[in-house]
């Protein structure tokens, strides 16, 4: 049983139209990357699973998302339990300007996860520790989360995140602005978190999503070119785009 | 040639740089000048915590705790309706509002910021102080509440522009990241932009404050000028301001009366400064 369902879905950006009869279908607790040159619409499919597009006025979307048997489009759709359900990593690492404990006691509060301060202490210290923060972060939990190094924001995000106990998370680039160590923790912190969540990560970095991902999806110019395992798309592709790319022949 | 002219030019622009500097110099001194002469006459802490200013009696006294309490009084009453109004407008303009009605809304904000003092005064004291003396039943509407009531109108323009910018700069990331955790526009706004928009708002209520504090005309046309020590807001009230503006004219120069009214003004002055000062302090921090 597939977790995320796209069918014919078609994005516009007021004329622009940016995602092509897309249809794919994602499984659970597993790694689906998405790949493809710069602007071919990675972040704007990511965007459309959370809702995240309907920030932008211009957007106009046709077609149908169904996770968990459910059209997230329809009317009756929750959209703050979705986006809660369905939860974001971004490229750029985006800590709250509030300390490192208010970040992750954040979702907890608005989603009256924790009621008393001890559980909110409890499920602070869980969360730090699921991403392996805890040990460096303890003695700062007052301070600033502005203050950390990026591969600790971007983890901290992560975090906040699996606080409030998605089933799904999107990861936009999440290491593009890490260096290659970091890059490497985090990967690893991939893996580990999949026995958990269902994970779909759009990369520009093919290695990485040769690395880590079970699925991989290559998109060119907002169409979904090929969707199948990531060895078979790494090995041996069905389209000759697809090949073009991961040999290197595109930017 | 053209080097003396741009000798010329690039002096007479810090020329007119520094003179603003030199002015509030030169003004300090003064008051500080005049003022400083009372104390000879009257003790500082009797001066500050003397609970009778009757000025023109004999013995005159000079006990400023009513004028200062006055002025307290006032400002306490405009701040509790002008922040929370003045913060919640700039919420509504800078996240809540369309972007046409946004550009009307900030243009009104500025046009109720060039209303002249005096107006307000007169509008107040025909509209809002009988309004006051009917509600409450007093013997007269021209008391503290009427004054914080047209005050907090004067403050708001500052608070509100100040803040709508404070919360403006606050980088879209953070409402989004709220916004992908499940938060709802509300809880994004009020426990991360208000959080990060903090110092700027802060900022803006200072400068707010330190507007009507120094405010004189309207207050001294609609706050009632008795100087007694007030015990509530439904009490006519004098302030700082007023005394100074009421008095100077019939006070006799050189009399002790005439340098009371300057180290009134001393103490204006200081508080003024500290709270500009504070306001500055958090402008800068935002910066940065
Ligand atoms: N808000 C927007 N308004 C109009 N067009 C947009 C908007 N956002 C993205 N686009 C356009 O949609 C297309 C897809 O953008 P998208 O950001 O999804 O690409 P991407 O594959 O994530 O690229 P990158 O690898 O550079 O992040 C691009 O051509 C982009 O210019
Ligand atoms: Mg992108």
């Amino acid at each position: 049983m597939s977790l995320i369902r796209a069918e014919k879905l078609n994005l516009y950006y007021g004329n622009f139209h940016a995602l092509i009869n897309v249809n794919l279908s994602i499984e659970e607790k597993r790694i689906t990357a998405i790949i493809g040159p710069s602007g071919c619409g990675k972040s704007t499919l990511l965007r459309t699973f959370n809702r995240m597009n309907d920030l932008i006025e211009t957007v106009h979307i046709d077609g149908s998302i169904i996770i968990n048997n459910e059209n997230i489009f329809s009317k009756t759709t929750d959209i703050d339990s979705l986006r809660r359900k369905v939860g974001m990593v971004f490229q750029r690492p985006n800590p709250f300007p509030l300390s490192v404990y208010e970040n992750i006691a954040f979702g907890l509060k608005i989603h009256k996860i924790a009621k008393t301060r001890n559980e909110l202490e409890h499920t602070v210290e869980q969360g730090l520790k699921s991403v392996l923060l805890w040990d460096q972060l303890k003695d700062k939990l007052k301070t600033s989360a502005l203050n950390l190094t990026l591969e600790q924001a971007q983890r901290l995000c992560i975090a906040r995140l699996i606080a409030v106990k998605p089933e799904i998370l999107l990861m936009d680039e999440p290491c593009s602005a890490l260096d290659p160590i970091a890059t490497m923790h985090i990967e690893e912190l991939m893996l580990e978190l999949k026995k958990n969540y269902t994970i779909v990560i759009v990369t520009h970095n093919m290695q990485q999503a040769a690395r880590v991902s079970d699925d991989t999806g290559f998109m060119l110019l907002g169409k979904l070119i090929e969707f199948n395992k990531a060895e078979k798309i790494f090995t041996n592709p069905d389209k000759k785009e697809t090949e073009d790319y991961i040999t290197g022949r595109y930017g | 040639m053209k080097k003396i002219k741009e000798f010329l030019i690039e002096k007479i622009i810090f020329i007119s740089g520094s003179l603003s500097i030199v002015f509030v110099v030169l003004i300090f001194i003064f008051l500080i000048k005049e003022g400083i002469l009372f104390f000879k006459y009257v003790q500082f802490k009797d001066f500050i915590v003397g609970k009778n200013w009757y000025p023109i009696s004999s013995p005159a006294q000079f006990g400023m705790l009513p004028l200062i309490l006055g002025s307290l009084l006032v400002t306490l009453g405009a701040m509790i309706i002008s922040i929370p109004l003045g913060v919640a407008c700039a919420l509504y303009i800078a996240e809540v509002v369309n972007p046409k009605l946004k550009d009307l809304l900030k243009t009104g904000v500025e046009l109720l910021a060039a209303i002249p003092s005096v107006v307000i005064g007169f509008i107040g004291m025909v509209t809002l102080v009988p309004l006051v003396k009917n509600i409450f039943h007093l013997p007269t509407g021209l008391t503290a509440l009427s004054g914080s009531i047209m005050l907090a109108f004067m403050a708001m323009p500052t608070i509100v522009s100040i803040a709508e910018d404070a919360i403006t700069v606050v980088p879209r990331r953070y409402k989004e990241a709220a916004l992908a955790l499940g938060a709802t526009h509300w809880q994004a706004l009020y426990r991360v932009i208000l959080v990060a928009a903090a110092p700027g708002i802060f900022a803006a209520i200072m400068l707010g404050i330190g507007r009507v504090i120094g405010e004189t005309m309207a207050v001294m046309m609609i706050t009632g000028n008795a100087a007694v020590i007030p015990h509530s807001f439904l009490q006519p009230v004098r302030t700082l301001t007023a005394t100074i503006a009421a008095e100077m004219g019939e006070s006799i120069r050189g009399s002790n009366h005439y340098y009371a009214l300057f180290a009134v003004g001393i103490i204006l002055f200081i508080i003024t400064f500290i709270i500009n000062f504070i306001a500055d302090v958090f402008l800068h921090r935002i910066k940065k």
